[in-house]
């Protein structure tokens, strides 16, 4: 793989972005008005329920990470969708560039988006409601690894989804994370859902970070083991949502489809 | 303006095509065409709308898979050599416009990284200037008019220095100046760098000024090769557009002559 092209695409994002007020606002507006709300949601839940448990760490903690997941994933499908929205197809892919280069820069680029994202996240919960993601330890070096890890294969998978059905299944990539977060038990222990839910939940790599970052909240400590386990399956979406994008490339160039992607061109 | 004279000796082609083609099912878009272009010649590929110009030139740019023959770009195959093919190609289209939403020296900054361009921000200082672009650099592409989009999308076509310039209907939907303004730069790019170009036209005359050699298609095949300005004698017509309206209308016939 050669670095030109990866920097490449995370050039243009860099210069989209920054040309385009549009493009930075979201980047951390969306997220710090998530951490304000359920800041004060935690605080006042805080207020009425027994004291002795501190809902920060727990529920403002879960927000900021899934947040996180959701950054790293749009990271890789947005920059995917310039080139969708700008019929840029032709041009990048008649370029030696190689698919594994071009999904190298996407990833590139959600990196940076979602490092700003975390970022912003982080500055306002620690300055507005005194959390800091580092009151999990070192272990929060886990969770976001995880959870980009993690990130990046639901971003692959959207594009991909993108690419076989078209512009318009850009509204079926956008609610994947809302889709999963009832089975991944952000917000409450996986031994509340139901059986087969649960079977579901051991599938999905965040239901591990965010069993551990609530062991960590409660003061028990989280084990590496899990966590080990849950980047080991987040790897293997990664390799599947690549070779899936591989393969839908692959029938697009076999069937003429990336020279004449559009919206009107794909049913 | 004439066509320069193509070289007289026969150096290495920098495309090859043997037996290309392309089907959808029981239908045949391109059937088994083979050609060469050769450094420094500009070889005008024409053709009646769903002759299969386009189809041919896509799967020479490597975005469309053949379902059968080979090319060769530079000495290198397309299928097995991907990279090394590309880095030897360019290619403009109206239809493929730069990103609309960067400006022109910004896409060329991106293309030249893709390209693997040396010395990037030299040949873009330098291409700005060629095509005269420099008041435009800061420009976003989107809010160019045709004609300036058109240089913009030859300068980055330019910007690897390609052995292989693909051009489909590069002068389309110009002013006459314009288009003239281009001509003169492909022909300097073939005379010049010895690039071979590869110009898909509906511009007759056009075609008959700048193209050292052409081929017809029709229905996915190659009816007619040779030189433009005796082409159409050799087949019973007065010029290359009655002989093109024939292609069009009746190719079966003209088989027959």
């Amino acid at each position: 793989m050669r670095w030109s092209p990866v920097y490449a695409i995370l050039l243009r994002q860099f210069f989209l972005i920054r040309g385009s007020p549009s493009r930075v606002v979201p980047l951390f507006v969306w997220v710090a008005i998530d951490i304000v709300l359920w800041g004060f949601i935690t605080r006042y839940l805080n207020g009425v329920t027994n004291r002795g448990f501190d809902f920060v760490p727990s529920l403002l903690g879960a927000v900021l990470l899934w947040d996180f997941l959701t950054r790293v994933m749009q990271g890789v499908t947005m920059a995917f969708l310039e080139d969708v929205w700008s019929r840029n197809f032709l041009n990048l892919f008649s370029t030696p560039m190689s698919l594994t280069e071009y999904l190298g820069g996407l990833v590139l680029s959600s990196v940076a988006t979602s490092a700003i994202g975390l970022t912003v996240m982080f500055g306002v919960a620690l300055a507005a409601f005194g959390f800091s993601l580092f009151a999990y330890g070192a272990l929060v070096v886990a969770f976001l690894a995880v959870l980009f890890l993690f990130g990046i294969a639901l971003g692959v998978l959207g594009t991909a989804l993108v690419l076989r059905l078209g512009p318009s299944a850009e509204w079926f990539v956008w609610p994947i994370p809302a889709l999963l977060s009832p089975f991944a038990a952000v917000f409450y222990p996986v031994a509340v859902l139901p059986h087969w839910m649960q079977w579901v939940s051991r599938l999905l790599p965040p239901s591990y970070v965010f069993e551990g970052m609530r062991a960590v909240a409660a003061g028990r400590g989280a084990s590496l083991g899990p966590l080990l386990i849950s980047a080991l399956i987040a790897v293997v979406y990664i390799l599947l949502a690549c070779w899936v994008f591989g393969r839908v490339f692959r029938a697009a160039v076999r069937t003429g489809l990336i020279a004449r992607y559009s919206a009107e061109s794909v049913s | 303006m004439k066509a320069t004279p193509a070289p007289n000796a026969a150096p290495p082609a920098v495309l090859t095509a043997r037996a290309l083609g392309k089907r959808y099912g029981d239908f045949v878009a391109v059937d088994a065409i083979s050609f060469e272009v050769a450094p420094g010649e500009i070889l005008g590929l024409l053709g009646p709308n769903g002759a299969g110009k386009t189809t041919t030139l896509n799967m020479i740019l490597g975005v469309l898979e053949p379902s059968e023959g080979s090319i060769l770009i530079g000495g290198h195959d397309l299928a097995r050599q991907r990279r090394q093919a590309l880095e030897h190609t360019n290619f403009a289209a109206v239809y493929a416009p730069l990103p609309g939403n960067l400006t022109v020296e910004e896409n060329l900054r991106i293309f030249a990284l893709l390209y693997g361009v040396r010395d990037a921000r030299r040949r873009i200082q330098t291409l700005l200037a060629q095509f005269d672009l420099v008041r435009f650099r800061a420009t976003r592409c989107g809010v160019l008019s045709s004609g300036e989009q058109t240089r913009v999308a030859l300068a980055k076509a330019a910007l690897n220095s390609p052995r292989l310039l693909l051009l489909d209907e590069p002068t389309a939907s110009l002013d006459p100046s314009t288009a003239e303004d281009i001509r003169a730069r492909i022909q300097t790019f073939a005379r010049e760098e010895g690039g071979g170009v590869l110009w898909t036209s509906h511009n007759m005359a056009e075609v008959e000024r700048v193209c050292h050699r052409i081929l017809i298609m029709s229905r996915g095949k190659v009816l007619l090769e040779g030189d433009p300005r005796q082409l159409p004698a050799q087949h019973g017509c007065a010029t290359l557009e009655e002989l093109f309206i024939t292609v069009a209308r009746e190719p079966l016939t003209l088989e027959a002559r």
